[in-house]
């Protein structure tokens, strides 16, 4: 079983949008959104859920009131300023690490579950999808997006499935290094601006110092072909292979619009051509690694 | 005053508009908090004054003192410790420097020492003052990174902060002490749903927030009509147009080369303020 993740640094790529389409192109896949805090591959995939489950996130602590002799022993303790002046806690500042529980010298605070998210396994016309949805404003996105995709191993190694094709989030930080680990390529949806090619050397930091593979594509590469070509000759002197590249085109948000995938609402545009391209280049490149 | 720019989707504009605001105004700072991907320093070119390191504190264990009793393990919510009977291992990633360890061990063998896990920087471009967050590549936790931003503050100057993309921890932090946040969005589904999303985080946060529309003219009607069952104003539209990308792809903020668009921007911040000050 290989696992394919598309990533991109910057947000607003397209990362979603290729994913889709490649969803689309693909056979015997189990599609996995990590974006858990703003996920938007469901827009255009429409799953039928399943199967949900709870997403145990960080621990809340809790100050009984009773007990509390308000010495504000725990506000000084806390590190993440989440108790205030008024010794309540501020649930989206408290990470759960207890230090206020052993601070406090009257055992008035505990440390309580606190349901996060939910996670889904659901059906798309594509194949089965592990998906999640984060609680707005909560921590632990990592955490959530090693459950979803410890359930699409599990769903791929029930229906013998030979990909697991993955959204990632944007960024570097911890829900992307969780979407990327033990990935067999990272695939990097990049545009030729300059924040696009910066976020793009980042990303591709990020996959050498976990030893992924990666591969990268321009999106909306008319918007600058002088950039482009830096990309591509960024990419040729750092051995970093370029699967090509997908033009930019207004039919992409008529699709999304849609509620489809590029290559079904236009299957002949240009745009198209380019991503079944890219798709199978990506092949490719996968049975070589 | 201090406005947050956020957008929960990535792309739809948020560094854009920040950059312009802070160029559209005096007595100004911008923060840019999205510190897994900085990019307003790429629009702003500034000459820097300072660089900083961020240091977060994690444990170090003294083996001579340590009993292998293993509270500090069964304490640490993050699994950062495991404790064997011959040694204790720490794994620096998974800490968050709640500082819980060093308060639990019964032989005071655990101390904290400076682990670096990346840089701030200060500096000034024209008359705005930069600084920006920058995580050090393969480190998961940038909320650390975006609290030392975030000390940069100055109570005397307008404060733009530049949150990252997303709707948890970081954005939390981020837009944290904000007196308004202002919500960049696409008119398409993807910026809908997202801009939904931030929406409810900002109710549970108590911050008021209103919406510029980037890119407007693609895309659908269902952002404005959101916007308008919901009361959230939109305060200002953005048109997509090839030569406002084509500066963005240059990394040139358009309102140097457009600069009637300085007066939209100095309007839509007057606007803010007169509703922060109500």
């Amino acid at each position: 079983m290989k696992q394919i993740t598309i990533l991109s640094g910057k947000g607003g790529t397209g990362k979603t949008t290729l994913t889709a389409s490649f969803a689309a192109l693909a056979r015997n896949i189990v599609v996995v959104d990590c974006d858990v805090d703003a996920p938007d591959l469901h827009l255009l995939l429409h799953p039928q859920i399943m199967k949900t489950q709870q997403f145990v996130g960080p621990k809340l602590a809790v100050i009984d009131k009773t007990k509390c002799v308000e010495c504000g022993l725990c506000r000084e303790a806390c590190r993440f300023d989440a108790i205030d002046d008024t010794l309540e806690v501020d649930s989206l500042l408290c990470e759960g690490c207890g230090v206020c529980v052993v601070v406090c010298p009257e055992e008035a605070i505990s440390l309580k579950k606190r349901i996060s998210g939910q996670a889904y396994i659901s059906k798309t016309r594509y194949g089965t999808m592990s998906h999640a949805r984060l609680t707005p404003g909560e921590a632990n996105s990592g955490k959530l997006v090693t459950l979803v995709r410890h359930n699409a191993r599990r769903i791929a190694e029930k229906e013998n499935r030979g990909l697991i094709l993955i959204d990632g989030p944007p960024g570097i930080g911890c829900p992307l290094i969780a979407s990327v680990t033990g990935v067999d390529v990272g695939f990097v949806v990049t545009e030729p601006t300059v924040s696009g090619i910066h976020d793009l050397q980042r990303a591709l930091q990020l996959l050498e110092h976990f030893h992924i593979q990666p591969f990268v594509c321009v999106n909306m590469y008319d918007i600058n072909t002088e950039n482009t070509e830096k990309i591509i000759e960024f990419c040729e002197e750092n051995s970093v292979k370029v699967a090509g590249k997908i033009p930019f085109d207004q039919i992409v948000t008529e699709a999304m619009v849609n509620g489809k995938t590029v290559v079904e609402h236009s299957p002949r545009s240009v745009v198209s051509r380019g991503i079944e391209n890219v798709w199978e280049k990506l092949l490719s490149f996968l049975n070589e690694e | 005053m201090i406005l947050s720019i956020a957008g929960g989707k990535g792309g739809t504009g948020k560094t854009i508009v920040a950059v312009n605001i802070a160029l559209s105004l005096k007595n100004v700072q911008l923060l840019d908090c999205d510190v897994e991907e900085p990019n307003a320093h790429l629009l702003l070119s500034p000459k820097i004054s300072e660089t900083k390191p961020v240091y977060l504190p994690v444990p170090q264990i003294a083996e001579e003192l340590c009993d292998h009793c293993g509270k500090c393990s069964q304490f640490c919510e993050q699994n950062a410790l495991f404790v064997s009977p011959e040694k204790v291992l720490v794994f620096s990633e998974l800490c968050n420097g709640c500082g819980g360890c060093v308060i639990v061990c019964p032989k005071e063998a655990i101390s904290e020492k400076k682990r670096k896990i990346g840089t701030v920087r200060i500096g000034m471009s024209g008359d705005v003052e930069l600084v920006y967050g920058e995580l050090d590549v393969g480190e998961p936790m940038g909320v650390p990174v975006i609290k030392e931003v975030k000390k940069q503050i100055k109570n005397h100057k307008t404060t733009i902060i530049d949150c990252p993309p997303g709707t948890s921890c970081p954005v939390i932090e981020s837009i944290h002490g904000s007196d308004y946040c202002l919500l960049a969005a696409e008119p398409t589904p993807f910026g809908l749903h997202d801009l939904k999303i931030m929406v409810e985080v900002l109710k549970a946060v108590g911050i008021p927030c209103g919406v510029v529309v980037n890119r407007a003219g693609i895309g659908d009607r269902k952002l404005y009509r959101y916007c308008e069952e919901n009361e959230i104003s939109i305060l200002l539209e953005i048109p997509f147009q090839r030569k406002i990308a084509e500066l963005y792809s240059r990394g040139i903020p358009f309102t140097l080369k457009m600069p009637k668009w300085i007066d939209k921007f100095q309007t839509l911040f007057n606007e803010i303020k007169d509703r922060v000050e109500k």
